[in-house]
């Protein structure tokens, strides 16, 4: 039944599959975006309590989505890593991590500065906030770990059970947060109830949900050829393939 | 079993022989407790206002400390690929090693709490709740500490990388122990908090021997 | 379209500097990502180069000893 991906084990095959769907991934990101971007900041209406302020939507809720989806996908491929013991799903662990630890960042940053006209501050210990700060530093400690490994095998396999032991401790995390916010500090966060959003504000949302999502599915493509290339320099394909010389 | 038993004695009896690395930790603690008053000021109702987060903070950066020696010095010596190569499980192995580490590293700070509540000016009734929230949360530091130093052994300085893996995740037991402290000092019961601690320390003494043991088999490879 | 003119849009009704700088920090973002990516695969090219060359030199050299 899944005799079909057998061939797809050979680092030579997931890197033309890799690069076959790259340029796919990079037109719909960029239709999206700028689609979804222009259609969100000049077309859709404003929100009738907040303002034009509320266009910062269309960037902080695609980055804090796709941080979250981001982190999951590391997880996954990290456990098929080592349940499997497949090179390449390691490899994606790598290429993932610093692409969703800057989603963390953008939801982080753009939260903040939608956050100082809305509640007053730039932070607030936001149950949500709070949790997405965390993220970033699991973000950081996989990144910093992979990074720490000169035999990159090594590394592979690591960043794999610290992203596994992460996501296990993701929602304890996240609840944790919720929990320790709502004694601290009640309802004295004045936060806007959610109006039941209008389409004409909703569809640039979706377009940049997808965008993003496409521009991670590229990005990590990218970076997981490249890091396919690095483990594989001394191969013969890859000299094959760089400098057009076949036996080396 | 037995196998586990002589890895906790062949632990216990070279710590006895090495005390300034069970000493050192807690000399730590001391000082750290003893800096926030002379920061924050000696007002009584200060201190016990921040105490419960105070001790826990610092019993975390003292377990932080404690927490290489878990597996550095035997990867160095080389006798951590002799368990590796023993053919006992090295979950069970692992595990063994974290309570050994417990047993070296919170037991003594467990005893020397009611010092550390007299210096923060702690009632009695604060002091049960810490008392009980440092025992059941200890463990969880002891078993994620471990999968971290797993991860970190093989690296030459793995020191800061390790707090900066391991302490996001010591988050959720830093949260529910303070709260359960200051539920404890309005006079309200906490016995929720503790439960949902126990919850994580059930949880975390599941899965931590085997992330430990597959990261050491990584870092040892 | 929502804004009557360009002077308008950037205003984007007195909201404008919060909304810019979440724009603009999420495009320099994204673009660090984008140029960090591309610039490692380029530094692992050239580096794969460079050590194809430094291996090609040496059997040249090889050979011209062998032939003396």
């Amino acid at each position: 039944m899944w005799k079909w991906l057998h061939p797809y084990a050979k680092p030579e095959a997931s890197f033309r599959l890799a690069g076959a769907f790259v340029p796919w991934f990079t037109a719909l990101a960029v239709l999206c975006l700028s689609v979804g971007t222009v259609w969100g900041l000049l077309f859709a209406p404003s929100d009738y309590q907040q303002g034009d302020s509320f266009r910062i939507i269309y960037v902080h809720v695609p980055a804090a989505i796709l941080s979250m989806g981001a982190y999951l996908t590391m997880a996954i491929a990290g456990f098929i890593a080592l349940v499997w013991q497949i090179k390449q799903s390691e490899i994606f662990v790598a290429a993932v991590a610093p692409i969703g630890a800057g989603f963390t960042f953008i939801a982080l940053l753009t939260g903040a500065a939608w956050g100082k006209p809305m509640w007053g501050t730039w932070w607030v210990w936001d149950a949500r906030l709070t949790s997405e700060l965390i993220l970033l530093f699991l973000y950081l400690g996989v990144i910093a770990l992979y990074n720490a490994f000169d035999d990159k095998a090594l590394a592979g396999r690591s960043a794999s059970i610290l992203s596994l032991v992460g996501v296990i401790n993701l929602p304890i995390i996240h609840y944790s947060v919720e929990w320790w916010n709502t004694l601290h500090q009640g309802a004295s966060i004045t936060k806007f109830a959610k109006p039941s959003i209008d389409s004409a504000m909703l569809w640039p949302l979706l377009l940049n949900i997808v965008g993003f999502g496409a521009f991670l599915g590229a990005l990590s493509l990218v970076r997981f050829r490249t890091e396919l290339l690095k483990r594989e320099q001394r191969r013969p394909w890859v000299r094959q393939l760089l400098l057009g010389t076949g036996e080396a | 079993m037995r196998a586990v038993l002589n890895v906790i004695k062949r632990e216990l009896l070279i710590a006895m022989r090495r005390k300034s690395d069970i000493l050192n930790p807690l000399w730590f603690l001391l000082i750290v407790i003893t800096l926030f008053p002379l920061a924050l000021g000696p007002e009584p109702e200060l201190l016990a206002r921040v105490a419960p987060g105070v001790l826990w903070v610092a019993a975390l950066l003292s377990s932080l400390l404690s927490l290489e020696r878990l597996f550095r010095d035997d990867y160095l010596d080389g006798s951590l690929e002799q368990l590796l190569l023993s053919g006992h499980p090295l979950a069970a192995l692992s595990l063994a090693k974290i309570v050994a580490h417990w047993l070296l590293t919170a037991l003594p700070l467990l005893l020397l709490s009611p010092l550390f509540a007299v210096l923060l000016g702690l009632s009695m009734p604060i002091f049960k709740a810490t008392f009980l929230t440092l025992l059941i949360g200890t463990p969880v530091l002891s078993l994620i500490g471990g999968v971290g130093v797993a991860l970190t052994v093989g690296l030459r300085r793995g020191g800061v990388l390790l707090s900066l893996l391991v302490l996001p995740l010591f988050i959720p037991v830093l949260i529910f122990a303070t709260s359960a402290i200051e539920a404890a000092s309005f006079g309200l019961p906490y016995a929720g908090h503790l439960a949902i601690m126990g919850a994580i320390a059930m949880l975390t003494l599941c899965f931590a021997p085997f992330a430990t043991a597959s990261a050491l088999r990584v870092s040892m490879s | 379209m929502q804004f009557d003119s360009f002077s308008d849009f950037v205003a984007m009704g007195g909201y404008g500097f919060y909304v810019w700088l979440s724009f603009g920090c999420t495009l320099l973002t994204l673009g660090a990502v984008v140029v960090d990516s591309i610039f490692k695969r380029q530094a692992l090219t050239r580096s794969i180069t460079q050590l194809k060359a430094k291996q090609d030199r040496m059997l040249a050299a090889r050979e011209v000893k062998e032939r003396l």
